[in-house]
């Protein structure tokens, strides 16, 4: 747009800027492409359920369960998306899954500690961990990528090798009656609705997408996170205390994968070691498909929602659809790829950012 | 080097200082980055630093921007003594750098780009946020009266020319309070008219009462803005001189490295002299275009 100099020698010139429309001000946001992504997805599935005559991806069950796939990757996309508009990668978040659900097991289990204490220490130990990330990353001032790619194997190693030590399993059963008597368990795996399909990790990403939007957008913080993902250097200059906005959002992060563990493990009744395998991947993509740029600097968390509800839809849609769930990946991967080349092509031409 | 000119304690001042760095050195290793080197900016006053790539001007600037603490010589503020421990410190005693690329964020919006860290608030406690409205005004105040006019402040950064983008962040380092401001080669990635650009609201800034301190390595944007000029050379104080002592030859010569352009100038005027094409015979074909072909 802005390529060519000043206009002419004249002091204030005009501005060289053209009234813009509404639809054309809605496209310049960073969730845009995302909208129009999960629409398409939608309109591919509603379409193969009309014309092969099985309306369940349509009816509110179908609706209900991508929802509660969309939760459960939206929850840690969340804090993702954050994590990736400051300019980081956590790819250790999916192995944090797996030991916030183990602590809570061996608790429980081993220690006969009650749930409702179980879950909060597991919160406390993983959020400690995400800290540690932050520390190791902004300490060392390696890339993020290489640093969680680190803690992903030594938190997924330890947290087996403990739990086989301990438990000679790699799961650990906690016994529904015994979840059924705690006084929060309900909060984690409430489910309830016209058909019980409604479950309550919808509420839980609802939730943490609308704190993590208002943060992003509406406070001090947010605007830190987007210039310490801009530039470190220009946001330090200016006085934004660079090395705290990245530790508090590993931390964040690591947090968002104790909610995740604790719902997985309410709802099933157990601990699993090999719990939020993957969920990294997942969360990277929701984020890319909602507009976060890999650089860091742009991005939202709205967008980030948007893009857990197309992986979710995706996911149930194919399943309803009767089509092998290896086709799953292979059109994620193709979401991924036409969203990254939609948001490119719609930042640059409604955005005005080269 | 500065042999050649008056001596540079030659100037009186009679104003104090609003900053002054006094016979600081700085030694990474055995490498002398800099060494005995003075420098104030008074109120009002445009100081060009001038150097060659490697003269010390960046470890200078950094010095008085409060990243690097010097290793022997102080800096002083209004005349007293200051230690610098952080960029933070230098922002507080009303010291801002603007750096040429790490000025401002291209894909944040002007207002937040404006505002980064000094944030106007709204409300108290957990509902303590970000007033969007507060900083979209002012921002649009601001940046109307340093004569850039934006449809919206929501707009990227990366929409604005280069020019535009140092000005706004030396209208934001003002705004802020700074009295000093620090400028970074704001002009050396700029066409003529973005220089033109930056270089009006410096010469506004000064006007207004800042101290400027101005990096650069074009004898063509100092000279027409600066009051003095105080140039490096090797990590040394190359002399300090007010306007009137000197011309563009002389600044050229002074900034180190004269000689060595002199002599490239001419090994640059004689192969000019060999057109295209013609190797020994030399056909002198200079001016006249053949006709023809």
């Amino acid at each position: 747009m802005a390529t060519t100099p000043a206009d002419s020698s004249e002091e204030s010139a005009p501005a060289r800027l053209r009234q813009v429309s509404l639809i054309q001000r809605l496209l310049a946001r960073p969730a845009a492409g995302a909208a129009i992504i999960v629409i398409f997805v939608w309109l591919v599935f509603a379409a193969i359920s009309i014309t092969s005559n099985s309306f369940v991806f349509l009816g509110l069950k179908g609706t209900l369960s991508y929802l509660d796939v969309a939760a459960q990757v939206g929850i840690i996309g969340t804090s993702v998306a954050l994590l990736m508009i400051a300019g980081e990668f956590d790819l250790s978040v999916g192995s944090l899954v797996g030991f916030a659900g183990i602590v809570i097991g061996i608790l429980v289990v081993e220690f006969n500690v009650p749930i409702w204490l179980a879950i909060i220490i597991s919160m406390a130990a993983t959020t400690g961990l995400g800290v540690i990330n932050g520390l190791i990353v902004v300490r060392t001032g390696l890339p993020s990528f290489i640093v969680t790619l680190a803690t992903l194997f030594i938190i997924r190693g330890m947290t087996q090798a403990i739990t086989a030590e301990i438990t000679n399993i790699t799961y650990i059963p906690m016994g529904r009656e015994r979840v059924a008597a705690d006084p929060i368990a309900w909060m984690f795996n409430w489910s309830g609705g016209p058909t019980g399909d409604f479950k309550v990790s919808i509420i839980w990403w609802v939730v943490m997408a609308v704190i993590g939007a208002y943060i992003l957008g509406r406070t001090r913080f947010g605007n830190w996170i987007a210039g310490v993902g801009g530039s470190a250097s220009a946001a330090r200059n200016v006085g934004v205390p660079v090395a705290r906005v990245k530790i508090t959002l590993f931390a964040f992060t690591a947090f968002s994968a104790s909610l995740l563990a604790t719902i997985q493990s309410m709802t099933f009744f157990s601990a699993d070691v090999l719990r939020g395998r993957g969920i990294e991947l997942d969360a990277i993509t929701t984020a890319v498909i909602g507009g976060t740029i890999l650089a860091g600097g742009y991005g939202s968390v709205v967008g980030a929602a948007i893009g857990a509800l197309a992986l979710g839809m995706a996911r149930i849609g194919i399943v309803f659809a009767s089509i092998n769930a290896d086709w799953y990946f292979a059109s994620i991967g193709t979401l991924l790829l036409v969203s990254v080349v939609l948001n490119n092509w719609i930042r640059r031409r409604f955005a005005g950012i080269r | 080097m500065t042999g050649t000119m008056a001596a540079p304690g030659a100037q009186v001042r009679t104003r104090t200082p609003l900053l002054e760095a006094r016979d600081v050195s700085k030694y990474f290793g055995a490498v002398v980055a800099l060494e005995g080197v003075s420098l104030s900016v008074s109120a009002g006053e445009v100081v060009c630093l001038l150097g060659d790539n490697g003269a010390g001007k960046s470890t200078l600037i950094k010095i008085l921007s409060g990243v690097f603490e010097p290793d022997s010589g102080v800096l002083a503020v209004n005349g007293e003594t200051v230690r610098f421990g952080s960029p933070r410190d230098a922002l507080d005693a009303g010291v801002a750098t603007v750096y040429q690329d790490l000025a401002v964020m291209p894909l944040m919006s002007v207002s937040r780009n404006f505002f980064l860290g000094n944030e106007p608030t709204i409300g108290w406690g957990p509902f303590k946020r970000f007033d969007s409205l507060t900083a979209a005004v002012k921002s649009k105040e601001e940046m109307h009266r340093i004569g850039i006019e934006i449809r919206d402040t929501d707009q990227a950064v990366g929409t604005l020319s280069g020019g535009e983008r140092q000005t706004l962040a030396i209208a934001r380092a003002e705004h802020f309070g700074a009295r000093v401001l620090i400028l970074d080669e704001p002009t050396s990635a700029l066409g003529v008219k973005e220089s033109a650009i930056v270089l009006r609201h410096v010469i506004a800034a000064r006007n207004r009462g800042l101290g400027v301190i101005f990096i650069t390595h074009s004898v063509q944007h100092a000279l027409p803005i600066g009051d003095t000029f105080t140039i490096l050379s090797r990590g040394r104080h190359g002399g300090t001189f007010r306007r009137a002592e000197l011309d563009a030859d002389q600044l050229h010569r002074l900034m180190g490295g004269g000689e060595e352009f002199a002599e490239l100038e001419r090994e640059l005027a004689t192969l000019v002299e060999t057109p295209f094409g013609v190797d020994d015979d030399a056909a002198p074909e200079t001016a006249g275009t053949p006709s023809g072909s």
